[in-house]
């Protein structure tokens, strides 16, 4: 794959999509405005790796601590690399502080009625808590725990250590199981990290151009017998406007 | 107090696939149909539109068009000895609701089931003897057969505009097409699809191993139609964006591209949406049904009474109506006594990956929900079971829907779940996967069934319903055999490298597996094993009719809608040419 973005100009991008698909691009815009938007983003889009601490979050959900647990945490679940930057530099932290303290985090799509039971493997989260119950809970009793040396202030091996403790053994966080904490944590960095850039992760579309997917666009009906071509247009978020650029909604609740 | 309403000819419950054709064919009748749903109405324009439907999160992953279980969920088991506890979110399985029902979210894999599902038992006892079978089972023969329900698969492929390459025609075998598939009078109304580069790969290796690769049947369409409603369909774009999501493109059959707007255009046919019905009310002797109760969005109560009522709600809403309502004797696991919510069965899955070259480019985020390549050779009784000590089987297909990340973002085994090594595997692999599916038939079992919750209520202070159910020994032995044969072909497509992961107990239900849930009210030729009659009639309440999967004595291997869609002409047939003329029993 490769860090195209930085190394390639937009043109040569350009050229290479049209080589490769004889110009039957077709997306949901007109080739010439596709191609045309296409160029403009390869422009805006920052280096792969843009050093993280450059925008600061303002959280209207997590406090100070948690916010410490949940950005140290997500750079080591989804670390940068010499490509490619991680959940720092995709904003995955702001992702959680928007869904935690939405709908979601209050626990829309959620059956909560009593009596609780834990349940055995197969019958999934049976616990009362929303997910914002669950890690204000969680990330209380790990700050407890970690009462010495807070798990922002350790080493990164240190971190991997307890951020594998947490989804191996059973530790009780305050009535949370850690690995149920944990495969929260996990699922919500994987969707702070791929989800469209609307909900305030994946910021510049940075996972979608690591893998290549092209996001929102609407039609592959002329290339999808092509077999083997190399898609490398820029991605499309479904919140962008004819001038490319993205309008993020805090709060989009997935109940209809 | 409910307020009771005018009586009308027609009640259905719930306004999907089985509802939306039902009334139908009874509007044309002149009939006052009234459609009761629970969901909202929702339509193409302006709900599935995109730039805002192409949105993983909200559709995909927090299930933005399901039920809302925070009103009704299920609970679920895997055996009588364990607590049932509430699906507290939507995950095996993902039941639809609004106008269109799950159709709206569905992938559109279009099948018909063959001839030898219809009379399994007589088919399987005839061929490998009356002690083959695991003695946990109990498979049934359907009380109707292929031959009987041939018009109507025809029916339903062309009211949805299926696009696929016929196998058998009247007894010929065709060229490209699958040679394992009933006869059919006549070809697909559309052609098959495109094939992706993922389903040529299979394709090549399934040749080459002697197998007959054909294209999935699909009713996202290869080209424009225009059905014999009138309905206009266009050609499918490949956006990716498919199962859990609407089709912006009318290039998806669901309810509101192939029939809705023909009914809802007709004087005599009233829906009403945010109408949760609770029961259905008999008379003193139980012998016929005189209303249904129901509640509106702003929890108002109503009554309304109907001289026909048909249960429209999917499989297993289906069968928690009939209990909710009494009708029928439950059935008792211990005893293998009574009949509503016996023979529950499902889906048995499992899968292969095969990891290709950086130079490979799969682009699996081109892909329709139904534009895979697939061989039938190890599908229902296709091959000789004599040796294997199982029934049933599985089609394995490159079946890819979408590349959207958050769910699809395949790594080869062994590598972390996270980390800087997780990160490296995923941009190395996504555009270079491909996956099979082996999707295997379940067959009923003794221990498998649905029944009321003691414990966990809906919104309304009803029962939930509750799900017992663990694959059986004999489908965990078919999955197994049919996964390594789906391994072969994973080799087979030469990728650097490949894994197969056969399906293990228990059925969890935190995995998407399908949405087929089928039986609990099943059909049959017995009072004593089946709920509804081969016309899908209540046997206890005649002027009740329950269409949906829940009328399959077992599930085959084939994706259900197709068959629902016949089952329902078939009814649909029945009520209009048999039972309307003379109601009562149509069997006695
Ligand atoms: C994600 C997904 C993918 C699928 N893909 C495929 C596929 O590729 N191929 C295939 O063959 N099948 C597929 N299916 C299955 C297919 O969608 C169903 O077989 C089909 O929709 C069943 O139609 P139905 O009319 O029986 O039920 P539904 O379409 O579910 O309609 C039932 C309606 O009844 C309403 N209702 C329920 N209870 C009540 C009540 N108490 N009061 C009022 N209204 C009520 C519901 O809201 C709903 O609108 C898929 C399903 C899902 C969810």
């Amino acid at each position: 794959m490769g860090d195209k973005e930085s190394k390639d100009s937009g043109l040569t991008r350009r050229e290479a999509i049209i080589a490769a698909t004889s110009g039957l691009l077709v997306a949901a815009l007109p080739v010439t405005q596709a191609e045309a938007q296409a160029v403009k983003h390869a422009a805006k889009a920052p280096k792969a790796g843009a050093s993280p601490g450059k925008k600061k979050n303002v959280y209207i959900f997590l406090n100070k601590n948690e916010a410490a647990f949940i950005e140290a945490a997500v750079a080591r679940l989804i670390p940068a690399d010499d490509q490619w930057g991680g959940a720092i530099e995709a904003d995955v932290p702001n992702y959680f502080d928007k869904q935690l303290g939405g709908s979601w985090g209050a626990g829309e799509r959620l059956y909560r009625s009593g009596p609780w039971k834990a349940g055995t493997k197969t019958q999934g989260y049976q616990l009362p808590y929303t997910p914002a119950e669950l890690f204000r809970t969680a990330l209380k009793a790990i700050d407890t725990d970690l009462k010495k040396t807070p798990f922002a202030k350790m080493s990164t091996a240190d971190q991997d250590a307890y951020l594998h403790k947490l989804e191996k053994e059973d530790i009780d966080l305050g009535g949370v199981p850690s690995k149920v904490f944990f495969s929260s944590l996990l699922q919500m960095t994987m969707e702070g990290f791929f989800s469209d850039p609307v909900y305030g992760g994946n910021r510049d579309m940075l996972s979608w151009r690591m893998i290549g997917f092209p996001g929102a666009y609407g039609s592959y009906y002329d290339i999808v017998d092509k077999h083997g071509i190399k898609i490398d247009r820029a991605p499309l978020s479904l919140a962008e406007d004819a001038a490319g650029m993205i309008h993020q909604h805090p709060n989009i609740p997935a109940k209809q | 107090m409910a307020t009771k309403l005018k009586p009308v000819d027609v009640v259905t419950i719930g306004i999907g696939m089985t509802g939306s054709i039902l009334a139908r064919e009874l509007v044309k009748k002149g009939l006052k149909v009234v459609g009761l749903e629970r969901g909202r109405y929702v339509d193409t324009v302006p709900d599935f539109q995109s730039p805002n439907m192409h949105d993983e999160l909200r559709y995909a992953v927090r299930k933005g068009m399901m039920q809302d279980n925070t009103k009704e969920t299920v609970t679920a088991r895997n055996n009588l000895d364990e607590t049932a506890l509430p699906i507290r979110r939507w995950d095996s399985f993902l039941p639809g609701t609004g106008l269109g029902g799950a159709m709206n979210h569905w992938n559109g894999q279009t099948f018909r089931f063959q001839v030898a599902d219809f009379i399994y038992k007589t088919h399987i006892e005839k061929r490998y003897g009356k002690n083959f079978l695991d003695p946990d089972l109990q498979i049934q023969d359907w009380g109707v057969t292929y031959d009987e329900l041939e018009p109507h698969f025809d029916r339903f492929e062309y009211l949805c505009g299926t696009s696929g390459t016929a196998g058998n025609i009247k007894g010929k075998k065709q060229a490209g097409g699958n040679p394992f598939e009933a006869w059919r009078s006549r070809g697909y109304p559309t052609p098959a699809m495109k094939e992706p580069y993922f389903a040529a790969l299979f394709r090549k290796a399934a040749n080459e191993l002697g197998y007959s690769p054909y294209p999935q049947p699909s009713s996202n369409l290869s080209q424009n139609y225009t059905n014999p409603e009138g309905m206009k369909l266009f050609t499918c774009s490949f956006c990716g964006f498919c199962e859990r999501f609407g089709c912006e493109h009318f290039a998806k059959s669901s309810p509101q591209t192939i029939i809705y707007p023909v009914l809802a255009s007709h004087s005599n046919y009233e829906p009403r949406f945010g109408c949760q019905v609770l029961k259905i009310n008999l008379d003193s002797d139980k012998k016929k049904a005189v209303s249904v109760s129901y509640v509106d969005s702003a929890g108002r109560e109503f009554e309304q009474p109907a001289d026909l009522i048909l249960l429209t709600a999917f499989s297993i809403n289906n069968v928690r109506m009939m209990l909710l309502s009494r009708i029928g004797t439950p059935y008792d696991p211990k005893t293998g006594e009574g009949v509503v919510g016996r023979n529950y069965a499902y889906q048995t899955m499992s899968s292969a990956q095969v990891f290709y070259d950086e130079n490979t480019n799969i682009n699996p985020f081109m892909a329709s929900g139904a534009n895979g390549t697939m061989i039938d050779d190890f599908g229902g009784d296709n091959f000789d079971h004599g040796k294997h000590k199982f029934i049933g089987g599985s089609y394995i297909g490159a079946i890819m829907t979408n590349g959207r990340p958050i769910e699809f973002h395949p790594t080869p085994p062994g590598t972390p779940a996270w980390g800087l090594e997780w990160k490296k595997a995923v941009a190395r692999h996504y555009n270079h996967t491909v996956a099979l599916n082996v999707h295997g038939s379940s067959t009923a079992s003794r221990g498998n069934y649905l029944d009321l919750d003691p414990t966990y209520k809906d919104a309304w202070g009803l029962p939930l319903l509750r799900i017992t159910f663990d694959f059986p020994d004999n489908d965990i032995r078919m999955a197994n055999f049919v996964t390594e044969k789906a391994k072969g072909i994973a080799q087979q497509m030469k990728g650097k490298t490949f894994v197969a992961t056969p399906r293990a107990k228990s059925w969890t239900t935190t995995v998407y597996q399908t949405t087929h849930n089928t039986g609990g009210a099943v059909m049959g030729s017995d009072p004593k094993t089946s709920v509804v009659n081969r016309y899908l009639q209540s046997w206890d309440v005649p002027n009740l009719f329950v269409v949906g999967a829940s009328a399959f004595p077992q599930n085959s291997c084939y994706n259900p809608t197709g068959t629902v869609g016949a089952l329902t002409y078939w009814a649909a047939d029945a009520i209009v040419n048999k039972y309307l003329k003379n109601p009562g029993k149509l069997v006695t």
